[in-house]
């Protein structure tokens, strides 16, 4: 995927030159391992810092909102459909963006990686299925499957649904993934066992918010829990107002979040918070066949109507 | 200052006998990373650590502090009257604290404790603590606690500094109460001749392993509002996603909102932790916010942790060096690259270097 780095930095400075955009929208090297940073061009000579390898995880459709120039973003499967979510709910239109489509194999757990190494780690390589990790006391290899988020592992949209140029050819879809298998084990337990699952899951949360901030879906003007007036949520660690965050950031994701993970990765305690949206889309996916962000054609499941929806929950 | 030597088992005993009459505080390991935490009945600290997650701070500065307690039943005597709520001042003892951490809280103390104002929720908790620190032996990538004023063995706002020789450990205690502390622990045996030397040598070995540096020198003696306006703040916010991490795993952040809170009949008047990177810290009751963008909030940030305490204190920078914000930034905002870039800012030139650190 290393090899995307040169065809980037090529379109990007072809699509400011030529005046089709004003801006591109990329990733750069993160000065520490494991950690590419998200990075805009506006001039053929700030494309030369754009990268690509295994750890552009930030979903960059985060990066859209509210900007009023046209814009190119490179954008992975993730990406391009919460690009289509943004369109959908607009926020953008479609021709305000170019979209630089990049097959994507997946990016690494930069939270899984540093668990499983011991030692600072300093360096990270890759070629196609092996990642390096190196530390001051020597390097350690891992095949690329066993370190990928738990997200990636288990993607079916490598390939950007929606693109104006693609970097690479179209990648095989993965199709023998299991993306619920987690929920399934929650919902076999019993109500006080699911309790326990997610007061344990957000006991180290210090409602930093990152997990809201990084989500492309949570563009709110004012987001619920930054009301005054009224206040919503109290400011303490109240494990109550933790909750309630929580379950009301995943439940405004329904039937849109895109499983992008940008949520988990960004979480400085190490949150598995994709287990609260999951479940949500495991519903529509049940429900509705819905899985968001694939077609600007047709409206998200909760903000339309059909005669044969599902209705028993209203009994 | 005396030298004494524990042996590896004296430690772990000498520890558990602190829990009377101290609250002991140690690095605890979780599922997935290390904790400064208050040590429960039976619990074992682990000192096989880099560094904790978050700061220490909140031992002293908990994210969240209930200041009084009020009623709101009238009928009752209490009604509306503000009781400062009980806290436990029992004597900390802070054990295996870094030096770095350590010394953040003399740079957060120029806040808490001024001849004007004193915070005597943070000084009480402040005056109650021993700090017995750790010395660094194996500093992280990211630490550049050596160009922030602090380093790996710092002693300054220690009580005492244990450095880990390999099969004991050798304790510098500095202070009478430190003294008293070791005496109660049963660390007594003084250090064989050749610990200091042994010391000093494991300390230029720390400190040569520290491979990253700040530069701090031309911070003071540049004009505010130069910095204010240089251009690069618009490239060093574009990734910021205005989360709370950078100010939360910071040792030196302190800013605070009060709040009251009702359940009932009954409330608290509650002080936590709040975020320069968040909208609602700086909105005006008249519903204006004078930090209104993101960029205005991430250089708020900087500018005052490189230059207005720079400036208002004389003391350097109100940074340790720790490197948790550089590990923990979800999108690698780095706070060496953003020194280095306003101490070196030229106005005249308007060279501003933005490569990576």
């Amino acid at each position: 995927m290393t090899a995307y780095t040169d065809k980037i930095k090529e379109a990007a400075k072809r699509l400011l030159e030529e005046g089709k955009v004003d801006v591109v929208i990329g990733f750069r090297k993160g000065s520490v391992p494991l950690m590419n940073q998200p990075h805009y061009a506006q001039s053929a000579g700030e494309t030369q810092q754009f990268i690509w390898d295994s750890n552009c995880g930030i979903n960059l459709a985060n990066y859209l909102t509210n900007r009023k120039e046209k814009i190119g973003i490179v954008a992975k499967g993730c990406d391009s459909r919460n690009i289509v979510t943004h369109i959908v709910e607009n926020k953008i239109s479609r021709d305000q963006v170019h979209i630089i489509g990049v097959p994507c194999t997946g990016m690494v757990d930069r939270h899984k990686i540093t668990e499983m190494v011991s030692g600072d780690i300093v360096e990270m390589t890759e070629d196609a299925e092996t990642i390096t990790v190196n530390t001051a006391s020597g390097s350690q290899n891992f095949n690329k499957a066993e370190v990928l988020q738990q997200n990636c592992a288990a993607c079916s949209h490598r390939n950007p649904v929606i693109y104006d140029e693609l970097i690479a050819d179209l990648l095989e879809e993965q199709t023998d993934v299991d993306m619920f298998e987690s929920v399934r084990e929650i919902e076999a337990m019993s109500a006080q066992e699911k309790w326990d699952y997610f007061e344990d899951l957000i006991a180290p949360c210090i409602r930093c918010y990152a997990c809201r901030n990084a989500c492309p879906l949570c563009y709110c003007p004012q987001c619920f829990v930054d009301e005054s007036d009224p206040q919503w949520v109290g400011k303490s660690q109240d494990p109550m107002d933790i909750r309630t965050f929580h379950w009301l950031r995943a439940y405004h994701c329904a039937g849109r979040c895109t499983d992008c993970g940008a949520c988990e990765r960004v979480c400085p305690m190490g949150i598995k918070i994709r287990e609260f949206t999951k479940k949500l889309n495991k519903d529509c996916y049940d429900l509705y066949g819905w899985e968001a962000g694939l077609t600007t054609e047709e409206r998200p499941p909760l903000d339309t109507y059909r005669p044969n929806d599902p209705d028993e929950f209203i009994k | 200052m005396k030298i004494v030597q524990i042996d590896k088992n004296q430690w772990t005993s000498g520890i558990e006998k602190l829990n009377e009459g101290h609250r002991v505080f140690a690095p605890v390991k979780n599922k997935l990373f290390h904790d400064f935490k208050a040590l429960e009945k039976d619990e074992k600290p682990d000192f096989d650590f880099k560094n904790t997650r978050l700061s220490p701070k909140s031992i002293v500065y908990p994210q969240s502090e209930i200041l009084f307690r009020f009623s709101l039943d009238q009928k009752s005597d209490e009604y509306r009257i503000l009781k400062e709520n009980e806290k436990d001042q029992t004597p900390r003892a802070i054990i295996g604290i870094r030096p770095c951490d350590a010394y953040s809280f003399q740079l957060v103390k120029r806040n808490f404790d001024t001849p004007e104002y004193q915070d005597p929720y943070w000084l009480k908790a402040y005056q109650n603590s021993i700090f017995i620190a750790m010395a660094c032996n194996e500093p992280c990538s990211t630490c550049f606690c050596t160009s922030a004023g602090t380093g790996p063995f710092d002693e300054k706002g220690l009580d005492a500094l244990v450095v880990d020789a390999g099969d004991h450990y050798l304790a510098k205690v500095l202070t009478e109460k430190a003294e008293k502390l070791f005496e109660a622990a049963g660390w007594t045996s003084a250090a064989e001749k050749g610990a200091q030397s042994r010391i000093e040598e494991l300390q230029s070995t720390a400190e040569s392993r520290i491979s990253t540096e700040i530069g701090t020198d031309k911070l003071k003696n540049q004009k505010m509002l130069d910095l204010y306006e240089a251009p690069f703040w618009e490239e060093i916010a574009f990734s910021c996603i205005n989360c709370g991490t950078c100010t939360y795993v910071c040792p030196t952040c302190w800013c605070f909102d009060i709040q009251d809170e009702t359940s009932g009949k009954s409330g608290v008047r509650i002080r936590n932790w709040d975020s320069c990177m968040y909208p609602l810290f700086s909105l005006h009751a008249s519903g204006h916010n004078p930090r209104g963008s993101k960029v205005d909030r991430v250089r708020q940030r900087f500018m005052h942790k490189l230059k207005y305490y720079v400036d208002k204190y004389d003391k350097g920078i109100q940074c340790v060096g720790c490197g948790r914000c550089v590990q923990m930034c979800p999108v690698n905002i780095d706070i060496r690259r953003v020194c280095n870039m306003m101490n070196s800012y030229d106005p005249e030139s308007c060279v501003c270097e933005v490569t990576s650190a």
